[in-house]
């Protein structure tokens, strides 16, 4: 048991961290405490993860031959500790970098990957996601868009919601279903979708902050040439997961750390700010509720220590990486109660030109209502933990 | 970085497993709560000869030269065992106060006493008020004819009925600040002036007592460190015993979600196992979020007082508050899940009720600890 870091370990640390100070776009507002990209932020957001690239930090966990660093799961916790350590932007490519990259690198043909993987990496090409429907949510094995071969070409029709980034992205990651007979989970095919395909619409989605962060998509009759596939026809669902469980855990670092800055924004809310008369800081209730916060945030941080060296150790997740973001979820989210709570009568204002720290908390604050819902709700997220880890009979 | 235990560490978590597994069964903790002490010599002796008492003491005093790591391991185990045994109060409170207070022949005394298992020892430290801070020590020790005559009754001593020595917080001067002017005294149990009177305690094998100082005069090599210095040692070394005390109550925690998974498994109602039901295994699932969190801050703060990083103080209370919201949660939620048979006395999750309720309150409740939690960090 050791906390420190090895001489690697702080060697690397200090090699990302003194080219992040370096290379920080100046005009990032480091009190930025959302890790969602407002729309007018795209272009820097795109220069910045073309830096990153020169850099030869985008996509480190790739394979070097692939034009990533092969880095290892402990470099990688580093990179996204120093990320949001330092406030930096986050990659725009997040779904291209974190899900369609590993896919093809996984399960892509010569072609795909000599297309598709330079242009991820470099945020000349963004990517979005069409796995979530109307009516596939938690259950996303029950999708329901189709595809159809049709000569040389599959014929794809259906909608998808909740897609980042579709706005603006050039590429699509989609799951259909090739064989409407076949079991739910086995009839469906991994495709790669041009975005410029005609009869794809983009309707954007606006959400409880009033921004809009996501979209819906509709399908009509989109041609998409019968190569594009991932993997088998009909084998798309085992595409999907084996990459979804590869990126899971190291991200955990970069949700822990942004837990603390939050926490510790939090606390100089409190000290900042006036109820009855005197800081809150100072009422024994707020202070009761920092230090529970204070708790849960370090737990986040420890059990994702633990559970990185369980994977080292033994290839095998420990327990503690399926809480991560269950936790994480559930403590932003009375962060943000609290933030607004010691705002007092503020708390109800959505922005105000007395207090610009309003608006950052209200959004913080509505934000997180999203966070036991998206990437798998906590409700889901304890039926795995209930399941797959306590070995508990499964829910009918 | 590595948050995973050694080969060695692993090795001692198996044994001290086995040995519990086999020796600190549920019937011979009935046994004790009915008995007149509710100790278990054999036992005792069984563990001393395992070397249990001398894990985190140095061996230059006679110890085993481990760490609060092991120390932490052992614990962990003796709450998932329940262990009927004044091992916390000597190995786990007292140990670390001698060890950071005590020098020359008395340490050698007290700390080789405790490591053989000859010696047991506890904290005599609270008084009627129940305050855990300095303020609430009043009990006095006046310097007279080369030693200290102290005088005051303390409360809430853990096992003091089984313990051959005594560590005295006594006021040797009166100063503003109510930190100062403390200082800490190796007292023996046998002395006439000392009466013991067994308190009805929640976890009847872990007794709490009454202890009653009237006019004990000790020699001057029985004050431990530096006259009125006393707080300071004790505070820090209160951090390692808050520690070690989270270890178990994480043990205690984490049997309760084994105990209460398998029930879920085999219980049926309407014709399916009760941890088909969300309402349960997500209750479950929740128990092992806060067994986990626990489990987490606990082993960080054992490393962080071994290593003496700078934010060991703040690892110890954030376990602290930690394994007691664990233990407490947890527990009676496993009674929960066990419905009608979970609140019999003949099944045993009152067992692990009544433990884990006592490591919460002990050393001071999870507000107290969260208070400490938000002075460090605010």
């Amino acid at each position: 048991m050791d906390f420190r870091d090895t001489p690697e370990e702080a060697a690397f640390r200090k090699e990302i961290r003194e080219w992040l100070e370096r290379n920080m776009p100046s005009d990032w507002d480091r009190s930025q405490l959302t890790l969602i990209p407002p729309e007018d932020r795209l272009g820097m957001l795109r220069e910045w993860q073309a830096k990153l690239h020169e850099g030869g930090w985008a996509g480190i966990t790739w394979p070097k031959e692939y034009g990533g660093r092969g880095a290892s799961l402990i470099e990688t916790a580093i990179f996204n500790q120093e990320m949001a350590r330092t406030k930096a932007p986050p990659p725009i490519n997040v779904i291209g970098l974190g899900m369609a990259g590993p896919t093809i690198i996984a399960h892509g043909t010569h072609a795909q990957k000599e297309r598709h993987l330079e242009k991820i990496l470099s945020a000349e090409e963004i990517w979005c996601q069409g796995f979530s429907e109307p009516g596939a949510g938690s259950d996303l094995g029950g999708l329901r868009a189709s595809a159809v071969l049709d000569g040389d070409s599959w014929i794809i029709n259906g909608q998808k919601v909740w897609t980042s980034l579709a706005h603006v992205a050039q590429w699509c990651i989609f799951l259909a279903r090739t064989d409407p007979t076949a079991p739910k989970h086995k009839g469906i095919t991994y495709f790669l979708v041009d975005m410029a395909s005609p009869g794809i619409e983009v309707r954007p989605l606006r959400q409880i902050t009033g921004s809009a962060d996501f979209n819906e998509m509709f399908f009509t009759d989109v041609r998409v040439p019968r190569e594009n596939i991932l993997g088998e026809i009909n084998d798309g669902w085992r595409v999907a997961m084996t990459t979804l469980l590869h990126e899971r855990g190291t991200l955990g670092f970069a949700l822990s750390v942004g837990a603390r800055v939050a926490l510790d924004e939090l606390i100089q809310l409190a000290r900042e700010t006036k109820r009855n008369g005197k800081p809150a800081i100072e009422d024994p209730l707020v202070r009761q509720r920092i230090a529970s916060l204070h708790v849960e945030v370090e737990s986040l941080r420890l059990n994702n220590y633990r559970a990185l060296t369980a994977v080292m150790r033994t290839g095998i997740p420990g327990p503690e990486g399926s809480l991560g973001k269950l936790i994480w979820s559930e403590s932003m989210q009375r962060l943000g109660d609290l933030a607004v709570e010691i705002l007092g009568p503020a708390g109800m204002l959505e922005r105000w030109t007395e207090n610009p720290r309003v608006q950052t908390w209200q959004y913080i604050h509505l934000r997180s209502r999203g966070h036991t819902i998206e990437a798998g709700t906590s409700e889901i997220l304890r039926n795995i933990v209930a399941e797959r880890v306590l070995g508990l009979p499964k829910h009918k | 970085m590595d948050f995973g235990l050694s080969d060695e560490q692993e090795a001692l978590r198996k044994s001290a497993r086995e040995f519990l597994t086999d020796r600190s069964t549920t019937q011979l903790v009935r046994k004790l709560m009915a008995s007149k002490t509710g100790f278990d010599e054999g036992l005792w002796r069984s563990m001393a000869e395992l070397g249990w008492m001398g894990t985190a003491i140095a061996e230059e005093d006679g110890g085993l030269g481990l760490g609060q790591i092991e120390l932490a391991i052992l614990a962990e185990e003796t709450g998932r065992a329940i262990l009927p045994s004044p091992f916390y109060s000597s190995v786990g409170l007292a140990g670390p106060v001698i060890a950071a207070a005590a020098t020359g022949t008395i340490r050698k005394e007290l700390l080789g006493g405790i490591a053989s298992g000859e010696t047991r020892a506890t904290l005599a430290l609270v008084e009627a008020e129940g305050r855990w801070d300095a303020q609430g020590v009043k009990a006095k020790a006046v310097k007279e004819g080369g030693g200290y005559t102290i005088t005051g009754t303390k409360v809430f001593v853990p096992d003091a009925h089984l313990a051959g020595e005594f560590v005295v917080a006594a006021r040797t001067s009166r100063e503003k600040d109510k930190r100062a002017g403390i200082s800490l005294f190796a007292v023996p149990a046998s002395d006439p002036n000392v009466k013991v009177r067994q308190l009805d305690t929640i976890d009847r094998t872990r007794r709490l007592c009454r202890v009653r100082f009237s006019g004990v005069k000790v020699a001057a090599d029985r004050l431990l460190g530096q006259e009125g210095d006393g707080w300071p040692v004790l505070d820090r070394a209160l951090d390692r015993a808050a520690t070690t005390l989270a270890a178990e109550a994480t043990g205690v925690a984490s049997k309760v979600v084994e105990l209460s998974r398998d029930y879920a498994r085999e219980r049926m109602q309407f014709d399916r196992p009760i941890g088909s039901f969300q309402a349960i295994s997500h209750k479950v699932a929740d128990m092992l979020v806060l067994t986990e969190n626990a489990r987490s801050t606990t082993y960080y703060a054992a490393w962080a007082l071994e290593e003496g990083a700078p934010d060991a103080r703040l690892a110890a209370a954030t376990a602290k508050v930690a394994g007691s919201e664990a233990a407490r949660t947890v527990a009676q939620d496993g009674i929960q899940v066990h419905g009608g048979i979970g609140f019999t006395w003949e099944h045993d999750m009152h067992l692990y009720y009544r433990r884990a309720k006592w490591c919460e309150l002990f050393l001071g409740d999870p507000s107290l600890w969260r208070e400490r939690v938000a002075s460090l960090i605010a």
